[in-house]
């Protein structure tokens, strides 16, 4: 694989022109669903998304009837809330920017809120596991870190649901939260969700998405700045196999100077009609001078009949940068690959796992959140060992 | 002993539609400690005869028989081939994302000794054959044959030969594209697996240009998918006088 591929590659090397991050969005962010129309498909950010699949979800016929079962296992000091919507932390991050997140905000009853304290440094990960038991949903979590708070939280996704959702992150001055948010559903389950993490002054946000699962998956990470100083770094890995829609959207607006983001997420794709769509937005606005950003994306192609749609777009509007790149690269793995490691004796399933072994593995050091790493690596082989066999 | 055994091999490729013989008929055997070069214009079927053995895919065998020391070569998988102690030295080798030549190299040898080396000597190991053959230790981490150098690739298939120590080297066109410098550090390595008197040698090659460095016991013209003329080393000085020419007269090859 090459490693700095034009823009917008995908398994059969076409071009995808990224265009400037203004003409994504086809209606401005809202809190409201009345504001967005019913999307077609042919806007730019549903272009994608096979929408019929998304069960509703997207035209408001998708009525709230469903049930999730959430467990929060939180250190002392940690405290876990269900709040009405007029609570001033709802909707802070910012606006849903879509349709169905708007459809979520519009929709939810009660918002969850973890509040990590100010200055606390947990030793022990907050576990929220969220356990879809069928029917659709609407959701708002919350996760507040105060000032100089260091915190992770883990977030499990199991489970049948629709559901809607908008995650905010609200991240306090020279606080750090690391949050693992893992997309481990029933192969029938529809999940759409927009998180939103507002960075503070000198603070440090680690996100780590990871989707194995579900129907379809179509999450939009975003990352705002709030003071100057913040680093945000975003990983994922996504495994997409036969049928399966993952679609990773995200979007970092650099509005504010002397900030620092990194994205790098790999996926891997095997079986027929699977798709995996990965959209990085980056905007560097004329404020944000100081700006140090890098995005890359790679994806892995097992076999045949898979689909990749890879589109790295960045916007600068001031040259007093420190730095930004993107790269995005997508890599079969071929009838010649396998011909060459079996003739070194090899077999051929060692030969797939060594190779998917080795294209996630150096995403997951780099994660450096040990039992973490033991966890995907074991999840990665099970994905094989399913597909392999 | 290790004998390679091949019997009037015969060998079809489909391409556009139809299917193609390549190769028409080979007998070669080839003994432990020896090195026969196989010498023969482009399209005569040298290349179909070394990747037919190493079972690839694409070729399909339709006659004859190749043995490895009695065993039959054709119903053994690829990795079975590899591991009974057969090894193909690429032409052009193939690039695999993701996996690092350090990792390749430990995975590839735990699979041919049957248990993985001890780590420490494994590591001592693979740096004295890489530094034999003038690489870089950083390549060990770089993931295998991406972004090689041609030179770089062909240095990776002979630290491989040296690992792995298969009864029988196919070293398939291992001097294209290298200079004179890479040629001879190639040889070099070839020549010091040959020196253990272990493996058996088939040095596929276009040019007489490597059989300066690397000398064969027997040299056998290829020519429109058979050997047409077998010999000694002097058989390579004639070839080197007068060229293929009169191997492809009459319009054999194809």
């Amino acid at each position: 694989m090459a490693d700095n591929t034009p823009a917008g590659s995908t398994t059969d090397g076409a071009i995808t022109v990224g265009q400037p991050v203004d003409a994504r969005v086809s209606s401005a962010p809202s809190y409201d669903v009345a504001d967005f129309p019913v999307p077609h498909g042919r806007e730019e950010e549903w272009r994608f998304t096979p929408l019929e699949r998304l069960r509703g979800l997207h035209d408001g016929t998708a009525e709230a009837t469903g049930a999730l079962r959430v467990e929060v296992t939180a250190p002392d000091g940690v405290t876990v809330q269900t709040v009405d919507r007029d609570d001033p932390r709802v909707g802070r991050a910012g606006k849903p920017v879509d349709r169905v997140a708007a459809q979520a905000y519009s929709s939810f009853e009660k918002a969850s809120v973890v509040s990590i304290p100010k200055e606390s440094i947990l030793t022990e990960p907050v576990r929220i596991a969220v356990h879809g038991e069928g029917g659709t949903v609407y959701g708002h979590q919350i996760v507040e870190v105060g000032a100089f708070a260091e915190a992770v939280v883990v977030i499990d996704h199991t489970g049948d649901t629709v559901m809607a959702g908008n995650v905010e992150y609200l991240i306090g001055d020279g606080a750090k939260l690391t949050v693992v948010c893992v997309q481990d559903w029933d192969d029938t389950a529809v999940h759409v969700a927009q998180h939103t993490a507002l960075v503070g002054r000198d603070a440090t946000f680690k996100s780590v998405v990871v989707t194995f699962g579900g129907d379809l998956v179509r999450l939009h990470p975003r990352v705002v700045y709030g003071a100057p100083g913040g680093e945000a770094e975003l990983y994922g890995l996504y495994f997409t196999d036969e049928g399966q829609h993952q679609e990773h959207r995200l979007f970092i607006d650099h509005d504010t100077p002397h900030c620092r983001s990194n994205v790098a997420y790999k996926g891997a794709l095997q079986g027929q009609d699977a798709h995996a769509v990965w959209i990085g937005d980056v905007l560097i606005r004329a404020a944000a001078e100081g700006t140090d950003t890098y995005e890359l994306n790679r994806n892995l192609v097992l076999t045949d009949g898979a689909r990749v749609d890879s589109v790295p777009n960045l916007e600068i509007e001031t040259g007093e940068i420190v730095g930004a790149g993107h790269a995005s690269a997508t890599g079969r793995f071929d009838d010649e690959q396998l011909f060459y490691l079996q003739s070194r004796g090899i077999r051929g399933d060692d030969a797939r796992r060594l190779v998917v072994r080795g294209f996630f593995g150096e995403l997951v050091q780099q994660i450096g959140l040990a039992d973490l790493e033991e966890r995907l690596m074991a999840k990665i082989d099970a994905e094989l060992e399913a597909s392999v066999g | 002993m290790a004998t390679l055994e091949i019997n009037d091999l015969h060998v079809t490729v489909e391409a556009d539609n139809s299917t193609k013989e390549i190769l028409k008929g080979v007998d070669l055997t080839v003994k432990q400690g020896e090195t026969h070069a196989i010498m023969g214009p482009n399209g005569s079927g040298k290349s179909t005869l070394a990747y037919s053995l190493a079972g690839h895919p694409k070729y399909t065998v339709t006659g004859g028989t190749v043995t490895l020391d009695g065993e039959d070569v054709l119903a053994m998988t690829v990795d079975e081939r590899a591991r009974a102690g057969l090894f193909l030295a690429m032409q052009y080798p193939v690039e695999v994302p993701g996996v690092s030549v350090s990792n390749f190299l430990r995975t590839s040898a735990t699979a041919i000794r049957g248990e993985a080396p001890k780590l420490r000597t494994w590591v001592k190991e693979v740096r004295e054959a890489m530094e034999r053959l003038n690489m870089d230790p950083a390549f060990a981490e770089r993931n295998v044959n991406e972004g090689f150098s041609g030179g770089e690739k062909k240095r990776h298939e002979i630290l491989q030969l040296e690992l792995l120590k298969p009864h029988i080297a196919i070293l398939d066109e291992t001097d294209s594209g290298l200079d004179v410098d890479a040629l001879r550090v190639v040889s070099e390595g070839v020549n010091r697996v040959r020196e253990g008197g272990e493996v058996g040698t088939l040095l596929i090659t276009h040019y007489t240009r490597i059989l300066r460095y690397i000398k064969p016991d027997f040299v056998h013209v290829f020519a429109a998918g058979r050997i047409a003329e077998s010999g000694g080393a002097e058989l390579a000085d004639k070839l080197e006088e007068e060229g293929y020419e009169s191997y492809t007269k009459g319009g054999a090859s194809e």
